[in-house]
């Protein structure tokens, strides 16, 4: 889960790393209070979960609150890569003396949280580390012990030769240690991390990102979610533990298991057809796990044919026929369907099924290539 | 032979009295496991389904029982264990079953079998057993960013395994493991291996169920995948129907 700015610069704030006097504001008049208390030119910055935000015109300097108040008019409302802006970050703008990258991610090779910096800041980092790889510096962070001392300062003076700032960066390294690890993110950033002219080291943006299995054991973070920067299919899907993608095909896919998914999504390829979505029912299903994601399925008025594909572990393909008899008799399925389950209680599954007056296929590629041909023929 | 879980495989069940644990520990059982022990907290002094104790932490349980081996089915705080987490756990055909993998679509025999999904491995395992190939051991390392047991742990145990005569191997996108697995398969694995990678129409940038399949810029492909698999001799499939004849192929040649 992706948190705005103005969110995760709270959470900065919060943990004692010093961040500009700021605040977010949803309408025109609110930007231009902030901007009047801040005093002096102000940047307007589009809170939106999209990268670019300042190429896309999101991000726009005004020299006072009035200015501050036609800037917030103009980002507010419009699209930056498909999402709506629906606030604004009023913000001081920054003298800048200095600016450099500090960044937590969860390494996969070094199967470690890496602390991660760079004297080349305020660009994308990516790009540092496709063009000039050598100036991006990692260390990886034993959880037992977390960010040490040593390791902050060492990584530090990668970015400052004075020890002044150098033990102020030190400082902020071992806060956002401590907000990747209280949030559960999987990332976290601050490009720029900038001393000013005085010499004071304060992080003028941030970026988190929650490792979705980390919300249920912190529900204060996950009472940030803003739904409105989300497909409402997947929002609906995510509420009734689906996982669920949309994607520009006609052959809807309901598929228990994510690797299961993305093979039958293949397949459905290779013989001809384009899925209309990603979509696993997960593990333990309960037939009204199967009923919501027929309903979002069917919602998408591209898919043409439905197409099930059970491999019954922890899922049993009972509860998976049930919920497809309880579906079928709630919705008016006005579109075929196709039926692969086999695995646990598959016999159980096969009568629940025909008792409704289905008939169920037990081989993946059987069922497939029917629900591609019959995606086809009703297009 | 197999690997990790055999006939001395004595298993305790952590959460043994939950819907999913309870189901699980039945089915191992029935397949001939020797559950010796469950863990519920609270629950200490009971007995799950006439036979087996369940005690209120698993130092207890180890020290009665002498249980060696752990399958958990419980949200854990920390994932750090032998495999997983998040993974469909291992089992040995006709010996022993860790985990949540249908025993009765798996038959003794002589392949390997590890992957980082669960109901694909399934899939696979199935489509072997119809055509009478059956397995050593099949092994889910699960679909984590960061997992304990991983390919190349697979692969070199599977190589080492006198019972084993060839292997598949189940990837997906995101990540490095199937690349360095395929420098692993070229430098150390003299079995035949044949592959298949989960996620070849998956878009970039968005996470495919599993919290490690994801595109990350265009690193962490399937085609990638597969041209590193393809380019250190293992065999990838478009479909998972095609594992068996490729299989086939592969150990005719050998």
């Amino acid at each position: 889960m992706n948190l705005h700015e103005f969110q995760a610069r709270a959470l900065l704030q919060g943990a004692g790393i010093p961040v500009p006097d700021a605040d977010v504001a949803s309408t025109p008049d609110e930007a231009a209070r902030i901007a009047q208390r801040i005093g002096g030119p102000v940047v307007v910055k589009a809170q939106v979960h999209a990268g670019g935000r300042g190429k896309a015109g999101g991000v726009r300097l005004a020299k006072d609150a009035a200015e501050a108040r036609e800037r917030a008019g103009q980002i507010i409302g419009m699209t930056i890569k498909g999402l709506r802006v629906n606030q604004v970050l009023v913000a001081p703008a920054a003298e800048i003396a200095s600016e450099s990258y500090v960044g937590i991610i969860v390494d996969r090779a070094s199967q470690r949280a890496v602390l991660m910096v760079s004297p080349a800041g305020g660009v994308d980092i990516e790009e540092v580390a496709a063009t000039t790889p050598e100036k991006i510096f990692r260390v990886a962070i034993d959880p037992r012990y977390g960010l040490l001392p040593h390791q902050a300062m060492a990584m530090a003076f990668r970015l400052y030769r004075g020890v002044e700032p150098a033990r102020q960066a030190a400082t902020i390294m071992r806060q956002l240690y401590d907000v990747f690890w209280r949030a559960g993110a999987s990332l976290v950033e601050i490009n720029p991390l900038i001393t000013t002219p005085g010499g004071q080291v304060v992080a003028l943006d941030a970026k988190l990102v929650v490792d979705d299995n980390e919300l249920e054991r912190r529900p204060e973070i996950a009472a940030l979610r803003d739904t409105t920067a989300e497909a409402p299919a997947e929002v609906q899907a995510r509420e009734a533990g689906l996982s669920y993608i949309k994607l520009d095909g006609r052959v809807g896919c309901c598929v228990n298991g994510a690797g299961l998914a993305m093979a039958t999504m293949d397949l459905v390829k290779y013989y001809g057809g384009e899925p209309a979505n990603f979509l696993d029912i997960g593990g333990s299903s309960n037939p009204q796990k199967v009923v919501t994601a027929l309903q979002i399925i069917t919602a998408d008025p591209n898919v043409k044919s439905i197409l099930f594909n059970i491999f019954g572990g922890i899922t049993r393909c009972d509860d998976v026929a049930n919920g497809i008899v309880t579906a079928t008799g709630q919705l008016a399925l006005d579109r075929p369907l196709v039926i692969r389950l086999t695995g646990t209680n598959e016999e159980l599954a096969v009568k629940i099924l025909e008792d409704a007056g289905f008939s169920a296929l037990t081989d993946m590629d059987d069922a497939v290539r029917r629900a591609v041909e019959l995606a086809r023929e009703a297009a | 032979m197999s690997i990790f879980v055999d006939r001395q495989t004595r298993l305790v069940v952590q959460g043994i009295t939950g819907r999913d644990g309870s189901f699980h520990a039945r089915q191992m059982l029935e397949y001939g496991t020797a559950v010796v022990a469950g863990v519920t907290p609270g629950r200490g002094g009971q007995t799950f389904e006439g036979k087996v104790p369940v005690f209120d932490t698993v130092a207890d349980a180890v020290a009665t029982t002498g249980a060696n081996t752990s399958v958990i089915y419980v949200p854990a705080r920390f994932g750090a264990r032998l495999i997983g987490p998040n993974c469909p756990g291992a089992i040995s055909p006709g010996q022993s079953k860790v985990g949540i993998i249908p025993g009765q679509i798996c038959r003794p025999g002589r392949i390997g079998v590890v992957s980082r999904s669960g109901t694909l491995t399934y899939e696979i395992i199935h489509q072997l057993t119809r055509h009478g190939l059956g397995q050593s051991s099949c092994v889910g390392i699960g679909g984590d960013p960061i997992i304990g047991t991983n390919f190349i742990d697979c692969l070199a145990a599977f190589e080492a395994d006198p019972g084993t005569d060839a292997i598949v191997m189940i990837g997906e996108i995101g990540g490095m493991d199937e690349q360095n697995a395929a420098r692993y398969v070229a430098d150390h694995v003299r079995k035949p291996v044949v592959g298949f990678i989960a996620g070849q129409t998956a878009p970039p940038g968005r996470r495919m169920g599993h919290a490690g399949a994801i595109i990350s810029g265009s690193s962490g492909t399937a085609a990638e995948k597969m041209e590193a698999l393809n380019a250190a001799g293992v065999a990838v499939m478009p479909r998972p129907a095609d594992v068996v004849p490729l299989l086939q192929q592969r150990l005719g040649r050998v």
